[in-house]
């Protein structure tokens, strides 16, 4: 049973910012966003045909400027925020919008999808997420499975939750909070948690990690020096309200229990250079995904701290029917937490990985020499993870 | 003449040849003569005894002349004269002879006669005297039987006064406590008292005696109860009672227990000085003595005597073995407590030898009594000790080994405190007085502990010390768990400092890693030699092998090495970070200087390189081009970075870029930033500086640069290029970093328009 090959999808420029659209759970579907200090930005729409293994793509111009960061409406597949960069007066700004894709770009693209470069449609602008007084955006967070109407930015070393209303056109600040301390302190990145009806927010400043309740905007934990350097990135476990992952420049991948914030629950040392990126399947938590700048992307079966630490649970009715043959599954797949695949389809730093939203056994990596690579789960794990 | 002839034949045969007379002599005695002799007879010789004279006379004249036979005739005559005169002579001579004996015959008959008259006068006198013998003994008959039946009257008065004066004797002896004269007369006296027991006098002194034997043995009792009689005395006591018929058992128990007080008031004694002596005055040796003086000489006597008093008496015996070793065990977990407080390990031979006399001592109660557990027990207190002794000089040793650290990083500390650029200078110095003083004292602790097997020990014979103390003990408790924790503690250093950085110096870490590297090609193996050589170490259980060991040792010191690479690298990051993070890239004036953080950069690479050739050998380099500083930065900055950014500003070719750069990357390799390093300074330099200049790569690809911030980054990776090729193995290796650098500055430019190579040359030379 051979694993089909990656796909790779290669764009003209620079590139850092990759998501899934989040909204859209049929089409396998991934946003990327370029960066050109000369020409016009794109965002490229990646539609991936998993059957016949072929990618269509849709370009769709950015002219504010070159993307840093860019997110998808949970609820909306139309509406997207990126963080940019914006030059004026020799001075470089990173801001952050919210923008629609015209409606009739998808129509479009099954006409002509040759020339579809050639006349490529532009973003539309709903509003700026934008406030001078904040700073540089280091990114834009959505609220998970929510309404699409409330995002945060984090914006130097201010979290500012919006609320966007009038179908997105307009983003009027609902609470904001600041961080304290010594130096100029910057978010590099964050993330919005899931769970407790997603009142939690967890951010990376520097070395530490804080949690943040967003109804009171107080910061709820801080792990000082959780990584010997700079933390990248971090991620939620979609099904164990307390844990979650972080990666950063000592090479590690570190997984947290925020009740325990002492001593990390799992250390992982598999990438010979930054971590720039982490990010957990959305369904099975055990698989794990990780970018770095050596150029690879590692995917790791984390079973031991995952929410199905004993492989599938098998429904009742099943139990009823076959304990024995259940007791033998479990005896037959000794759970260990291993490395399953190392990627190295790259020649470029990885700034990005994601999941699909759509299939969970898909996911896509960008480098920063514009490569883009569709990989899935090997067919082994994933039958071994369903069966 | 005939009769003549044949004398004279014989007598010539006698004076000419005495072997023929000899010959003569043995025809004469003995029937066979010896056959190898035998010869034919020649009738020709005239001394033979076959003579023929005819024969002869023929013979003679067939072959002789006639003045030869004239010869022959006159000399024959001659010979015949002289034996004829000869003859005559012997036979007067014994005619002599012959008549003086008949004289002297004459002469005894006569003398014969004198004494017959004599010897006739002897026999009647002797008669005479038998006959007055038998007539005295008639007389004296009656008065002989008389004096025996006097003397056997005399005898039975005696025993009688004996008897009589018994009660009185056994009174003074009482008296003078000489129990054992008393119990002896008494002996004597008791079967005739039983005897005559019916007649009433007798009987009256038989009361008496046993009244004052009641006394006796009452008196025996109660010095036997008092205690505070010596265990000699003791043992008579037991002995005389025995002999008065006491119960056995009843004796038996109480000697136990008589004896029990005694050794107990021993054992408190020891008690006593363990409990009171915090601090420890006596040593270890003093106090066993006093055991074994004391307690166990005392336990031994005990043992002697009692089955010697109850020999005949086994049932008993398991009675004994009970009182033993409950004993015993008091007196153990004396010991063991007094061996626990040992705890100093300057000494070992004082425990050894403490633990010998114990031990030896203990053999004496196994000869004495063979069925006891005590000299087993002894033994294995003996061996437990050693266990723990063991386990003491392991943490000795590792307690040793991390002070002798402190003392090696605060040697370190002290000379970097000036700020002068040259690493410590006593690095291989501190590094092999660490190593000696590691070697010395694994040494000195294998010789202390080398006492145990000493073959005037006594129990280095038991199979505990010839096998397991050996290997598991010694080998694998001490030395290999020593090594062990010396490359656990390395690894320590990695992982927990690892992340903060700061609290282990990196110097430490390198020669750490170096000793870790020496302990794998020779120390590990040298020590286990050692230790097997002076041990004898026979491999009954698996041990672990020096290999394994080795390659422990090995991955402990590249982990060290590939941590300090980390550590280092991460320093030189976070300058080259904070460098590129905290200026304006955009609003930069026109570069005129070389950054101070670059000059820094390659200040610190340099003094690393200095620490690490102290420590390391050099290691292989790719050959490369000669005066690389200069040529082959001419080539990559003008040729190749021409091309490469050339096409990034003609706005119609955006792909050509990327297009060129992935060329390029598909044929350079894949280079691993944080990989492991070789054991050589080549390999670490390259490693650390892999790891700066790809923190400078990532830093400058989050930034916008403006014109002369591109041409700054142009004039940096100049001066780096200048500098840091000849630290790495592979110049071509910083050439791509570089390259990469400058490629992605020039990206991120928003006027990219690259200084002059001649310029950046002038600033980069000027300093």
């Amino acid at each position: 049973m051979e694993d089909d090959a990656p796909v790779i999808y290669g764009l003209e420029f620079q590139a850092r910012a990759l998501t899934a659209q989040t909204a859209e759970t049929d089409a396998i579907r991934f946003l990327v966003g370029t960066q050109s200090l000369k020409f016009e930005n794109q965002i490229h729409i990646i539609d991936f045909d998993d059957e016949n293994n072929i990618i269509n793509k849709n370009v769709l111009l950015h002219h504010a400027g070159e993307i840093w960061h860019i997110s998808a409406s949970p609820a909306d597949k139309g509406v997207l925020t990126t963080c940019y960069n914006k030059t004026s007066e020799s001075r470089v700004l990173t801001c952050a919008a919210v923008w629609r894709m015209p409606p009739e770009w998808e129509s479009g693209s099954h006409e002509s999808p040759d020339d579809s470069s050639n006349s490529p449609q532009t973003l539309e602008l709903l509003c700026h997420l934008d406030n001078t007084a904040h700073g540089n955006t280091a990114c834009v967070l959505w609220e998970p499975m929510g309404d699409g109407k409330r995002v945060i930015s984090l914006a130097d070393s201010h979290v500012v939750l919006w609320d966007l209303q009038e179908s997105s056109t307009k983003a009027t600040i609902s609470s904001s909070a600041t961080l304290e301390g010594k130096g100029q302190l910057k978010f590099t990145s964050g993330k919005w948690s899931p769970h407790h009806n997603c009142t939690q927010l967890a951010t990376a400043n520097d070395m530490a990690i804080r949690g943040w309740d967003l109804r009171s905007m107080s910061q709820i934990y801080c792990i000082e020096n959780a990584h010997g350097q700079l933390v990248r990135d971090l991620d939620f476990n979609p099904n164990k309200q307390y844990y979650l992952a972080s990666c950063g420049d000592d090479c590690k991948v570190k997984f947290w229990d925020v009740r325990h914030i002492n001593e990390p629950v799992k250390t992982l040392e598999e990438h010979s250079h930054w971590v720039w990126s982490v990010r957990y399947n959305h369904s099975h938590d055990q698989l794990l995904l990780t970018a770095s700048s050596d150029s690879r992307v590692i995917l790791s079966n984390m079973v031991s701290i995952s929410s199905e630490p004993f492989g599938h649970l098998v429904d009742d009715d099943d139990l009823s029917d076959s304990e024995e043959t259940h007791h033998e599954e479990k005896s037959k797949e000794p759970l260990q937490d291993s490395i399953i695949a190392t990627y190295e389809e790259h020649e470029d730093s990885v700034y990005a990985v994601e999941w699909s939203s759509a299939d969970p056994w898909l996911f896509a990596s960008l480098s920063y020499d514009g490569r883009l690579v569709i990989n899935r789960v090997p067919r082994a794990l994933k039958y071994r993870i369903l069966l | 003449r005939n009769l003549s002839g044949s004398v004279g034949e014989s007598l010539l045969s006698g004076s000419s040849s005495p072997g023929r007379k000899r010959r003569l002599l043995r025809l004469y005695y003995s029937a066979a003569p010896e056959p190898q002799q035998e010869e034919q007879p020649d009738p020709c010789d005239i001394n033979g005894a076959q003579f023929d004279p005819e024969l002869y006379l023929n013979k003679l004249r067939k072959e002789c002349s006639l003045n030869e036979l004239m010869d022959q005739e006159s000399c024959m005559v001659r010979q015949i004269r002289s034996l004829d005169s000869d003859m005559q002579t012997l036979v007067y001579e014994n005619y002599n002879k012959f008549i003086s004996a008949t004289d002297t015959i004459r002469k005894m008959k006569n003398d014969f006669k004198k004494m017959e008259d004599e010897m006739d006068c002897l026999s009647t006198n002797m008669a005479a005297i038998t006959e007055f013998s038998a007539r005295i003994s008639g007389t004296l008959q009656d008065q002989h039987a008389q004096i025996t039946k006097l003397s056997g009257v005399h005898t039975l008065l005696r025993k009688l006064q004996f008897l009589f004066e018994l009660p009185a004797r056994l009174n003074k002896c009482l008296e003078l406590q000489a129990y054992a004269q008393a119990v002896s007369s008494h002996c004597r006296a008791r079967c005739v008292l039983q005897q005559y027991s019916h007649m009433p006098s007798f009987r009256g002194i038989q009361d008496d005696c046993h009244a004052i034997m009641e006394r006796l043995a009452q008196q025996l009792r109660q010095k036997f109860r008092d205690g505070g009689t010596s265990a000699k005395e003791l043992s008579e006591c037991v002995e005389l009672l025995l002999q008065l018929d006491e119960p056995a058992e009843e004796l038996c128990d109480k000697f136990l227990s008589h004896a029990q007080t005694r050794l107990e008031a021993d054992l408190q004694g020891l008690e006593a000085e363990l409990r009171d002596s915090a601090p420890i005055d006596t040593d270890i040796l003093e106090f066993i003595d006093r055991g074994c003086n004391e307690f166990v000489s005392n336990l031994c006597l005990v043992i002697a005597s009692y089955q010697e008093l109850f020999v005949n008496r086994p049932q008993e015996g398991d009675k004994l073995l009970v009182f033993v070793d409950t004993l015993a065990a008091r007196y153990f977990s004396l010991v063991e407590r007094r061996i626990q407080e040992e705890k100093g390990v300057g000494d070992n031979s004082l425990l050894v030898r403490a633990l010998d006399r114990f031990h030896r001592r203990l053999q004496a109660v196994s000869k004495l009594l063979p069925g006891s557990a005590v000299p087993s027990q002894g033994t294995e207190i003996v061996i437990q000790a050693a266990r723990e002794r063991i386990k003491q000089y392991l943490s000795a040793l590792q307690s040793f080994y991390l002070d002798s650290l402190t003392d090696v990083r605060q040697a370190l500390a002290a000379p970097r405190g000036p700020p002068g650029k040259e690493a410590p200078p006593s690095l291989p110095d501190l590094l092999t007085s660490l190593s000696n003083s590691i070697l010395n004292q694994i040494k000195s602790v294998l010789a202390s502990v080398h006492l145990f097997t000493a073959k005037d020990i006594t129990f280095s014979s038991k199979p505990y010390f010839k096998g397991e103390f050996c290997s598991q003990g010694v080998r694998e408790g001490l030395v290999v768990s020593f090594i062990k924790f010396i490359c656990q503690s390395s690894r320590q250093f990695c992982e927990s400092a690892g992340d903060r950085g700061g609290s282990t110096p990196p110097v430490l870490l390198l020669l750490l890693s170096r000793l870790c590297l020496d302990f794998e090609t020779s120390t590990i193996s040298y020590i286990l030699t050692l230790t097997d050589e002076q041990f004898l170490v026979q491999h009954h259980s698996p041990v672990t092998a020096v290999t394994a060991l080795c390659a422990e040792a090995r991955e402990a010191a590249q982990k060290l090495l590939n941590h300090y690479v980390k550590v280092q690298g991460l320093i030189i990051s976070q300058m080259l970070r904070k460098s590129v993070e905290t200026r304006d890239w955009v609003n930069t004036i026109e570069p005129r200087n070389v950054r101070a953080v670059m000059k820094r950069v390659v200040e610190d690479t340099t003094s690393i390189d200095v620490q690490v050739g102290l420590l390391y050998e050099e290691g292989v380099r790719k050959a490369h081009s000669s005066d690389s500083s200069k040529r082959t930065f001419s080539v990559y900055s003008s040729s190749r970075q021409q091309i490469r950014y050339a096409p990034s500003y003609t706005p119609s070719a955006p792909m050509d870029t990327n297009l060129l750069s992935n060329i390029h990357k598909l044929f350079s390799e894949r280079i691993d930033i944080f990989s492991p390093v070789e054991f050589n300074k080549v390999s670490v330099l390259t490693g650390i500086i892999k790891i700066s200049l790809k923190t400078f790569l990532e830093c400058v690809r989050l930034r916008t640069f403006g014109r002369y911030g591109l041409q700054q980054i142009q004039v940096d990776c100049h001066y780096l290029q200048m500098y840091l090729w000849r630290f790495v193995s592979d110049e071509n290796l910083v050439h791509f970093l570089l390259d990469e650098i400058v490629g992605s500055a020039a990206h991120r430019c928003l006027d990219p328009s690259p200084m002059e190579q001649s310029v950046i040359e002038v600033i980069c030379e000027r300093g």
